[in-house]
Parts: C-alpha cells; sequence; structure tokens
C-alpha cells in the first residue's frame, strides 16, 4: 500500500485533501441496505466510498447474568476479513478489531439504547441477548464509521424470531413483526486531526497519516454516550469541543441517510 | 491442416485452446501440448505471422534488465538499501551504485535515503533467483519528493505512456503536472493539487479502459471537461 503522508500532511494545512473533497465531507456513495441475511434476526451492509462493512443481529434466549438478574444483555464483535485489506490477517482479532468492536459496543451500550429489561423473558431464569457481528468486506479507511452505521441499521432492522410457547423452542426461520426495544439511536462519528486540522471520513491514506482522532457517540438528541482517543497525538480543550460539535453535526447527516434508505 | 480456434483480437482465459495443427507456433504467454497451443495468461490475442502472443490484461510486474521503475526503501542494511518494488522479489541497491560521490566508512546511510522513502532506479541485474540489483548512476534517476505516488496494473503502464508517450505528454500538458511513470505500474505525480488530481483520475480511468480503441480522444475530452468544472 502507498501513502502519500508528506503530501496529505502538507495538503491539510491549506484545507484541501488528496482526493479533492473538503475537510467535512464525507465520500459517496453512502450506501446503506437492510436484510442482506435471511440467517441473522436484523442485518445490513452500509457502504462509505468504497469502504463496505457488513453487521448481523443474533437473539438467543440465555440466563441472565446473576448481577443483573432482570436484564437481557448485549454483546458486540467485530472481525476484520483477511480479504477486506493486505493488512489483515486470519487469527484471533487483534488490537484494531478489539478497538472497533470495544468502540460500536461502548456507543450503544452506555447510550442504554436497548431496553435491557423488556428484554428479559423470565427474571433470573431467560432474557433475550443481542449479539451483533461487524464484518470488514472492504476497508478503504473509516471502518469506524462504517461499523456504528452499519450496527444501528441492524438493530432497527431487527426482529424477533418465533418462540414456541409450549417447549420455549426458538425457531429462527420465523420472524414476528416485533421489534427491537430501542429507546435511542446512537451512533458514533469519528473526526481526525491531521496537522491541525479536523477533517471526517479519511480514506485508507488518511487514516495512516493522522496525528490524532476522537470518536464521539450520541443519540439523535445530542446526549453524548461514549468518546474514544486514538493516534499518537495529544488534543486541546478546545479542539476536543470542537471536534465534538463537527461529529454531532456529521452524525445528523448520517441519520439522514439512514432514515432515507429506510424509507425506501 | 492448421487452424485457429479462437478469434484474433478476441479475450482467452488459461488453458484455453488456441490454434490446433504444427503451422502455428507459440509466442509469448502461450504454450504448446501435443497439436494444440494454448494460452498462459489471461489476456488479447494477436497473431504476428504464424506466431500466436497474448497480450496481458492483467498479472504481475516481472522485473526485466534495464527497467526504470519507481520503488519504496524498506529497509537499511550495512552497505545498501533494501528497496520494494511492487513485486514478490527482493531488490537491493548497494551504496556503489547510490551515489556518484564517495560515502565515507561507516556514514549514516538514512541521511541519503531514509525508510519510506520512494526513489526512480533503474534494474541493472535480475538473476536466475529474480534477485534484483538496482541502480541510481544516471542523470534520470533521483529520489522523489513532494507529490504523489499511485500504482496501477504494471500491464497497463504501455497505455498509459501511449505511442512514443503521446500519452503520458497529452496529461502532462493539460494538467501542469510532472509525471513519471515506473514500468512496475508505480507512478509520481507533481504538480498543483488540483492538477494531481485530475491526472491520478485520467490515469485511473486509462487503467479501466485500457482496451478499449480511440482512448486518446476518450482521455482528451476527460481532461477537457475536467479543467473546465474547476
Amino acid at each position: 500500500m502507498i501513502i502519500n503522508k508528506e503530501t496529505i500532511v502538507e495538503l491539510a494545512g491549506k484545507d484541501q485533501r488528496i482526493d479533492g473533497r473538503k475537510l467535512t465531507e464525507y465520500r459517496q456513495p453512502i450506501k446503506i441496505e437492510t436484510n442482506i441475511s435471511w440467517t441473522a434476526e436484523g442485518s445490513a451492509r452500509v457502504q462509505i466510498g468504497e469502504t463496505v462493512v457488513m453487521a448481523g443481529v443474533k437473539l438467543s434466549l440465555e440466563k441472565p447474568y446473576n448481577d443483573t438478574p432482570d436484564q437481557g444483555g448485549i454483546m458486540i464483535n467485530a472481525e476484520l476479513l483477511p480479504l477486506s485489506s493486505p493488512e489483515y490477517e486470519p487469527g484471533p482479532p487483534q488490537i484494531k478489531a478489539i478497538e472497533l468492536a470495544r468502540v460500536t459496543d461502548r456507543g450503544i451500550r452506555e447510550a442504554k439504547a436497548i431496553d435491557m429489561k423488556k428484554l428479559c423473558v423470565l427474571p433470573g431464569e431467560k432474557a433475550w441477548f443481542v449479539i451483533i457481528d461487524i464484518v470488514t468486506i472492504n476497508d478503504a479507511g473509516n471502518l469506524f464509521d462504517a461499523a456504528n452505521l452499519a450496527a444501528l441499521t441492524a438493530l432497527k432492522a431487527a426482529r424477533f424470531p418465533v418462540v414456541d410457547p409450549k417447549t420455549g423452542a426458538i425457531d429462527y426461520k420465523k420472524k414476528t413483526e416485533e421489534p427491537l426495544p430501542l429507546l435511542k439511536e446512537p451512533l458514533g462519528v469519528t473526526v481526525y486531526k491531521i496537522n491541525g486540522k479536523l477533517l471526517v471520513d479519511p480514506n485508507i491514506e488518511e487514516e495512516h497519516s493522522y496525528d490524532a482522532r476522537l470518536t464521539v457517540a450520541a443519540d439523535e438528541k445530542g446526549t453524548i454516550s461514549a468518546m474514544q482517543k486514538g493516534g499518537t497525538q495529544p488534543l486541546t480543550v478546545e479542539e476536543i469541543s470542537q471536534m465534538v460539535e463537527l461529529a454531532l453535526e456529521k452524525a445528523d447527516f448520517l441519520r439522514k441517510q439512514l432514515d432515507e434508505s429506510l424509507k425506501k | 491442416m492448421s487452424e485457429l480456434i479462437a478469434k484474433e483480437r478476441s479475450i482467452v482465459i488459461p488453458g484455453e485452446a488456441l490454434a490446433e495443427g504444427m503451422d502455428y507456433l507459440p509466442g509469448q504467454n502461450t504454450y504448446r501440448e501435443e497439436e494444440k497451443i494454448y494460452s498462459n495468461v489471461v489476456g488479447l490475442l494477436s497473431l504476428s505471422g504464424r506466431a500466436i502472443k497474448i497480450t496481458p490484461l492483467s498479472g504481475p510486474y516481472v522485473p526485466k534488465d534495464g527497467d526504470k521503475i519507481i520503488g519504496r526503501i524498506t529497509d537499511i542494511t550495512m552497505t545498501s538499501w533494501r528497496v520494494n518494488t511492487g513485486t514478490a522479489y527482493s531488490a537491493m541497491l548497494n551504496v556503489r551504485d547510490a551515489t556518484t560521490r564517495f560515502v565515507k566508512n561507516g556514514e549514516d546511510l538514512s541521511k541519503i535515503f531514509s525508510i519510506g522513502e520512494f526513489i526512480v532506479t533503474k534494474i541493472t541485474k535480475v538473476t536466475s533467483q529474480k534477485l534484483i540489483d538496482l541502480t541510481m548512476k544516471s542523470p534520470d534517476l533521483y529520489k522523489v519528493s513532494g507529490g504523489r505516488v499511485i500504482k496501477i496494473n504494471s500491464q497497463k503502464v504501455p497505455r498509459v505512456i501511449g505511442k512514443q508517450g503521446s500519452m503520458v505528454s497529452l496529461i502532462k500538458n493539460k494538467t501542469g503536472c510532472n509525471i513519471t511513470v515506473g514500468q512496475n505500474g508505480f507512478i509520481w505525480l507533481k504538480g498543483e493539487p488540483k492538477g494531481e488530481l485530475i491526472a491520478e483520475r485520467a490515469i485511473k480511468l486509462i487503467e479501466q479502459k485500457s482496451h478499449q480503441e480511440g482512448l486518446t480522444s476518450k482521455i482528451e475530452t476527460f481532461l477537457e471537461e475536467e479543467s473546465k468544472n474547476n
């Protein structure tokens, strides 16, 4: 892979980018598809530019955790498939995959987006567990935003499977009309800092050239649920507030895209 | 009785029978098995006299003596640099061949070329084991500074250069960029950021539409439209 870091840094200083976009412009096309997999209770495929990420939601009945006997739970797992980038290898998840899963997880979990108490079927005995799997199909940069968007879309598209009232067995082949009890719709947007300038939606070259990044997950009202800072350089207080502002603005933009594609 | 099975200028795939009989000869990227000639690669079939040859549409770069290429420094050893040339084989640039000036014993080699930098270099020798020796001792070989390096399929390099460099000089004129094309598919562009962007798009377009006819005029209209829009 070729990374023209010097040119990217130099151009950022002049408010320009290597692919000719504005600093706060997302790549096109932004495509969001739902129900791409019939084996999952809810699924989504998100494309931002050339980056493609898929997410699937599986629901299963499990014994609740001992400290929260009246609640269900969520689990989020991300896999960076070797087919999506020459950098990724098969094997146990590496640091990048763990971070991607954790950031997506925290955005949804800490926003208390899913009504966990409604997931409980029988306190202390049975509750629904929401398992979200994120897989990257192509990594052309900005996996964080694509994964966040895919996870949220999959949650919105998910429908409970049919449960046999007598035996309690789940028939995964049939779905009910009942959606997940979503209270909020958290969405994370990552803002990158290169040469003192803030930008969103980096391509693969920019993702290898940044100084610092901040992922801000917030719900539709702008209540922040989680943040994650990355990169080697520090951030000032002013920069963080600017980044949060930019992230909230871009989250609104992505939410509109999501609503539009769900209408179709 | 000899007969051509595949049509001329058609796209063939590996293992496809091209011709039958001993009157035809296997040329580039083809082989003979008993009476028939088969293809080795995906490509366009062409006939030159009795010889059948195939211009490949894809495939890796195979290093050749005398090729001018662009490579990236990946490692520095005691007396040489290791260079990534986009091939599966490793290339070495010895201190002797790196500069015309005298390099003192124990001098910091990263002052000359450091890791991650791109160089325009020439292949002096490819051994039977495909180990590549490089040289920088020529006035048209230099270190890349600024601009951007992009990579295309090395099989499309002749299309990007065009007949007697017609395509590359067209892009140079319209965008005002300096363009250096390496035989390994690495291309260095330097100019105004907007010009670089248009040149990059034009080159990607050539890569995409390389086998179509009237490519030069298509690229010309593309470049004119792009420069109008900006």
